[in-house]
């Protein structure tokens, strides 16, 4: 649906955007992540054909965005950042109007506006004017003009921003939902979210793609994926450690907290594919040695910490904050 | 074809309920009509001339009042649009940046038409008083329409060119003046003695020379051509500061 060839955007001298190209086909919801001033917007204001590239090609929906941008802009659904609306308008006549631009008329007209008040819950402020309206209901009226045309594509620029903790499950419940039968690209900064909506993910930073991959692919590529962490009662943290190093598969073990009688123990594998077998033979040693635990579990790595490590290359690593976090495990 | 007509219609129809939804408008207009009033009566002595025209008591101060109501009517046209951002959502729907340009233009010039037929009562007042020449009257709102037109069209370019509509509404201003020195008789009387050519050159540029015949009851065609030209080559530029905008 989407094909992005070798984009640049240059303003100035800055190049803001440097090379990137992906394709997005239905089905799929593309998470945008990046640092702030990483490209992401101005990637997506070129997708939408609201700036045209510097160099580079776009094509949506098989229609070139530069040259034949109407079509193109049909298939389109936009959530610009920062959720711009006309603010002397009413929310109604707001989403009437964009629907007319849409080419929506007569009883199409009323039933997308309909359509689109329900979905992004705006019933209790239909005939309400734009600048009167919270943050919230004013981010989702926006996002309601673009699906009012019920498009095969849409772009949303950080589309939980601003909302509450509800209605950012909403709309991510949203984005999924429709990301089964349309084209989703969105941007966010919460890594949260592209592990809850996302089937694929890009990683843009300054200008250029680092990462493009599934959630689960990219959390592999974390320091802590693949390591066994166990909770181990009533012994010693060096013969812990001395022990579970020398459990086959694993490369080494490290002590990660230690209270009176709990250590905190991961043991990190030699072959991250194989994790499943390190958790077995960290059990088994376990019970062996007679230890009691109380939790084991394999690290599935996690994004954020992928993230720092991919778009802050100088301080590569940052693997031993929050070590105590307890991440969903597979055994 | 009829595609676009809509899209104009649209977002003509949204910009003009937009003018209608405040009070900005209403304010503008009783402004307009209370100083047109002020000026036709008082400053054009409309009752001592003894003739029953308008050429002079009315028409003739329409150049200077337009030069601060048409900037204030068109000053937030592109400026707001680039403020809050609306810009983006307008120029990424399914249309060409030429309907908005149009679409604008035109509820701005609608709204300045009603403000203008709105001073009817000075017609009614003349017809009362006398037997005036219909089609001199005619003539007169005709010139003054597309006299507001003309600097309408020069507001726009200037709205696109900042977010901020007191600079817009400054920048207009100072464009429209220029507009009528360069022609205005008290000006070129002056420049005259200087070069005479040079004079009838930069004279032509002037909306007064063009506007004059209006006044008096004459529509040429040179002088619409006239009008419709720089309406024509301010929106132009309107489309290429928006053009340059977005290409950044």
């Amino acid at each position: 649906m989407i094909k992005v060839e070798n984009l640049v955007k240059t303003f100035g001298t800055k190049r803001a955007v440097n090379g990137i190209s992906f394709s997005v086909e239905r089905g799929e919801v593309l998470g945008f992540l990046g640092p702030n001033g990483a490209g992401k917007s101005t990637s997506m204001r070129m997708i939408t054909g609201f700036i045209p590239p510097t160099e580079g090609r776009i094509t949506v929906g098989g229609h070139d965005m530069v040259e034949n941008p109407i079509p193109a802009k049909k298939l389109i659904g936009y959530l610009p950042e920062n959720a711009p609306a006309y603010t002397d308008m009413t929310v109604h006549g707001f989403l009437s109007f964009s629907a007319e631009l849409r080419g929506l008329r007569g009883d199409a007209k009323k039933k997308a506006v309909a359509r689109a008040i329900e979905m992004c819950f705006l019933e209790n402020v239909t005939h309400q004017s734009v600048d009167t309206l919270s943050k919230g209901y004013r981010h989702r009226t926006c996002f309601a003009q673009s699906v009012i045309h019920d498009p095969d594509i849409l772009i949303l620029d950080e589309p939980t921003d601003g909302l509450d903790p509800n209605q950012k499950h909403e709309v991510r419940q949203l984005i999924r939902r429709m990301g089964e039968k349309k084209v989703i690209i969105f941007s966010t900064h919460i890594l949260e979210e592209v592990e809850a909506a996302c089937t694929r993910a890009i990683i843009i930073d300054r200008g250029q793609i680092v990462a493009n991959g599934t959630p689960a692919e990219l959390k592999q590529r974390s320091d802590v994926a693949g390591a066994v962490s166990l909770r181990v009662l009533g012994v010693g943290a060096d013969s812990v450690k001395q022990r579970l190093a020398s459990v086959t598969g694993a490369s080494k073990a490290a002590i990660v907290k230690e209270t009176a009688g709990v250590v905190w123990v991961r043991v990190y594998p030699s072959d991250k594919a194989r994790n499943g077998e390190l958790a077995r033979a960290v059990a088994e040693t376990v019970t062996q040695s007679g230890w009691k635990f109380e939790e084991l579990h394999t690290e599935e790595g996690r994004l954020d910490e992928v993230f720092r490590r991919i778009t802050l290359p100088d301080t590569a690593g940052g693997s031993t904050s929050h070590e105590n976090k307890v991440t969903g495990g597979h055994q | 074809m009829s595609d676009s007509l809509r899209h104009i219609w649209t977002i003509a129809r949204r910009e003009l309920s937009g003018y209608f939804s405040s009070p900005v408008a209403y304010v503008v207009i009783v402004i307009f009509l209370l100083l047109m009033g002020f000026f036709t009566f008082m400053l054009g002595q409309f009752f001592r001339v003894g003739e029953a025209s308008l050429s002079f008591s009315f028409f003739r101060w329409h150049p200077w009042l337009y030069l601060f109501l048409v900037p204030a009517v068109g000053m937030r046209l592109w400026a707001e649009e680039r403020r809050q951002g609306t810009m983006e959502l307008l120029l990424t729907m399914p249309i060409t940046p030429w309907q908005a340009i149009v679409g604008k233009f035109l509820a701005s010039w609608l709204f300045l038409i009603i403000a203008l037929a709105l001073t009817f009562p000075v017609v009614m007042t003349i017809s009362y008083l006398g037997d005036p020449d219909g089609g001199a009257v005619f003539a007169g709102y005709l010139g003054s329409a597309f006299l507001a037109g003309a600097y309408l069209a020069v507001t726009c370019f200037t709205s696109a060119l900042t977010r901020n509509q007191v600079i817009s509404f400054i920048l207009s201003v100072v464009i429209c003046f220029f507009l009528i020195l360069c022609g205005w008789e008290p000006i070129t009387d002056m420049l005259v003695n200087f070069s005479p050519n040079l004079t009838k050159l930069v004279a032509s540029f002037s909306v007064m020379p063009h506007f004059a015949g209006f006044q008096k009851g004459v529509i040429d065609s040179r002088d619409l051509l006239f009008f419709l030209s720089v309406i024509g080559f301010s929106l132009f530029c309107n489309g290429v500061v928006i053009r340059n905008l977005r290409a950044g």
